[in-house]
């Protein structure tokens, strides 16, 4: 497949000469939901800024739909729908004529039978002549999302789409944007929560201190990697981890008697069979098993400790 | 080009403007009346007609100037500085459009707003003094000349302010002082001779002296100079506003 959107060796220094990108390479295909997953303050929000015209970039360029941004902003911009972080809407504005409004400056015709089927799909539609400063606050994102979408865009951003927002809602948002990704729509999301990245993205960027360390299939990043975990809790508390176990290279936490053997979980032997048949020849009664497989989570921090 | 857009943001900006229409157009018509009934009515009374004007009618085209160059540039400054605080102007950067199209649509229908209460004011004063128009047309386009002008001013100011109190500061420091100095209420020929002098560096004295011209025929200053005064603002402001875009100062980061 085409990638939609292409990024090249983009660098953004600020004035005060923060660095916020480093060298940031990127390719996106058309109709995937890429996670930019970071902390507060990696540079996400800089990179899709840059994209979607808000931020200019020190150095290096992106292409949406193989239109440069700066360039050939026009045709870039018309492919290219924003969510942002923050709710920014006009108070006295009814909600459809924010999206008409939308629409005007995107070039397009009013087109109400479009604007009613984006409203409907967002649960929007019986607020419609609301104004938008009488909104809820999950109301006001969905408005914020409508924007987005009335002009048809084929590459929707959303910076930081459930930040601050409850569990319901965020679900909420979750089903929202796997019903974009049925329809067409390619998406790229940021976010500090890892759990949102685990649930709705396809491939995953982690991104820190304006550098991508890696872009990767959601699953190859968890497989790769993920490890899983053992721990056997014993009956009685060891004084050191007996020689016969050496190989397994076991890690004994003395608070909770608990033996912890981690292993690769895809291995072809996982060494489980034998650690136990070892164990029980060391004369060490065991308690309670438990395993687990890492997250995305585990992933994340393992990765982002590596590089500090 | 985008028209689309310049529709869009024209007719937004004007939705706001009927939606406070009981604001837009009452303050600025009370104020006049107020002006009316104390310059024209109590003093002017025991003023001396201004070459051949009666001292109420000689006030119209100040006044009307006076109303129009302060709507003009609270109307465009507001009209960019709300977005930009509301944060919704991420939308302005994020469209197919380049500044042309946004200067168009909030310049154009600020512009529209103040050539609107100008016109209105003009019919007020009619049931306050008697005055006749002697060139219409000019009036007319110097009326629009210098609502596009002082729009693109405000423009530039509430790009450049950083919040609510710059706003209003130029137009309170700087625009009022201008306009009442300017010759709203008196022929600037009426000042010793220094200050008529130094009333040349005053922008706004060219404007009304010559909208006063496409009312009565007289003037202080001849119309060509007026014109070319007016123009040369108009080119400054445009050239500021394009370096702003081009450079994304003070918008962009």
């Amino acid at each position: 497949m085409a990638a939609i959107l292409s990024v090249q060796n983009l660098s953004k220094q600020y004035d005060g000469g923060f660095q916020a990108l480093k060298n940031v390479n990127l390719e996106i295909e058309e109709g995937e939901i890429l996670a930019l997953l970071g902390p507060n303050g990696a540079g996400k929000t800089t990179l899709i800024s840059i994209i979607c015209g808000l931020v200019n970039a020190t150095s290096g360029t992106a292409r949406v739909g193989g239109h440069d941004v700066v360039s050939d902003f026009r045709q870039a911009r018309s492919l290219i729908g924003l969510v942002p972080q923050e709710i920014a809407l006009e108070p006295f504005q009814t909600v459809i004529d924010a999206l008409r409004f939308t629409r005007g400056l995107f070039g397009k015709r009013n087109d109400p039978a479009l604007i009613k089927s984006i409203l409907e799909k967002l649960s929007l539609w019986d607020k419609k002549d609301a104004k938008t400063m009488e909104l809820s606050g999950g109301m006001k994102r969905r408005v914020l999302i409508a924007k987005a979408l009335c002009h048809e865009p084929r590459v929707l951003f959303l910076d930081e789409p459930t930040a601050g927002v409850d569990v319901e809602l965020r679900k909420e948002m979750w089903e929202v944007v796997r019903q974009l990704k049925a329809d067409g729509v390619t998406i790229i999301l940021t976010t500090h929560y890892i759990e949102e990245a685990e649930a709705i993205a396809d491939r995953v960027g982690v991104i820190r201190g304006g550098e991508l360390l890696l872009v990767e299939e959601k699953e190859t990043l968890m497989q790769r990697m993920g490890k899983r975990q053992m721990r056997v809790e014993l009956m009685q508390p060891l004084e050191t981890v007996p020689e016969s176990l050496s190989r397994y290279d076991l890690e004994y936490d003395a608070e909770t008697q608990t033996l912890v053997y981690s292993y690769e979980a895809n291995g072809e032997r996982t060494g489980i069979a034998s650690l136990f048949a070892d164990l029980s020849a060391a004369g060490l009664v065991m308690r309670d098993v438990e395993t687990r497989q890492s997250t995305l989570e585990d992933v994340f921090v393992g990765l982002v400790e590596d590089k500090s | 080009m985008n028209f689309q857009a310049v529709r869009s943001i024209y007719s937004f900006e004007m939705a706001r403007f009927f939606r406070t229409l009981s604001q837009s157009l009452i303050s600025p018509v009370l104020s006049t009346s107020l002006y009316f009934i104390v310059f024209g009515a109590a003093i002017g009374s025991r003023i001396d007609e201004i070459d051949g004007v009666s001292y109420g009618a000689f006030i119209v085209p100040g006044l009307i100037m006076l109303s129009v160059l302060t709507q003009s540039i609270s109307n465009a400054s507001f009209g960019i500085y709300f977005p930009k605080f509301l944060g919704s102007i991420y939308e302005l950067h994020t469209a197919p459009v380049s500044f042309v199209e946004i200067v168009l649509g909030y310049v154009g229908a600020a512009a529209t707003k103040s050539a609107l209460i100008g016109l209105v004011i003009l019919g007020t004063a009619e049931f306050f003094v008697d005055f006749e128009v002697l060139h219409w047309g000019a009036m007319l386009a110097f009326l629009a000349l210098t609502c596009i002008s002082f729009s693109l001013f405000g423009f530039i100011i509430g790009i450049w302010s950083k919040n609510f109190e710059q706003l209003q500061m130029v137009p309170l420091l700087v625009i009022t002082p201008l306009v009442f100095l300017g010759g709203s209420f008196y022929s600037i020929s009426m000042l010793p001779p220094f200050w008529q002098t130094v009333t040349l560096f005053n922008p706004v004295v060219y404007l009304i002296s010559g909208f006063r011209w496409a009312f009565y025929g007289t003037a202080d200053i001849n119309i060509g100079i007026s014109l070319m005064m007016i123009a040369l603002f108009m080119f400054v402001c445009l050239g500021i506003i394009g370096w702003t875009f081009k450079t994304g100062y003070k918008i962009k980061t």
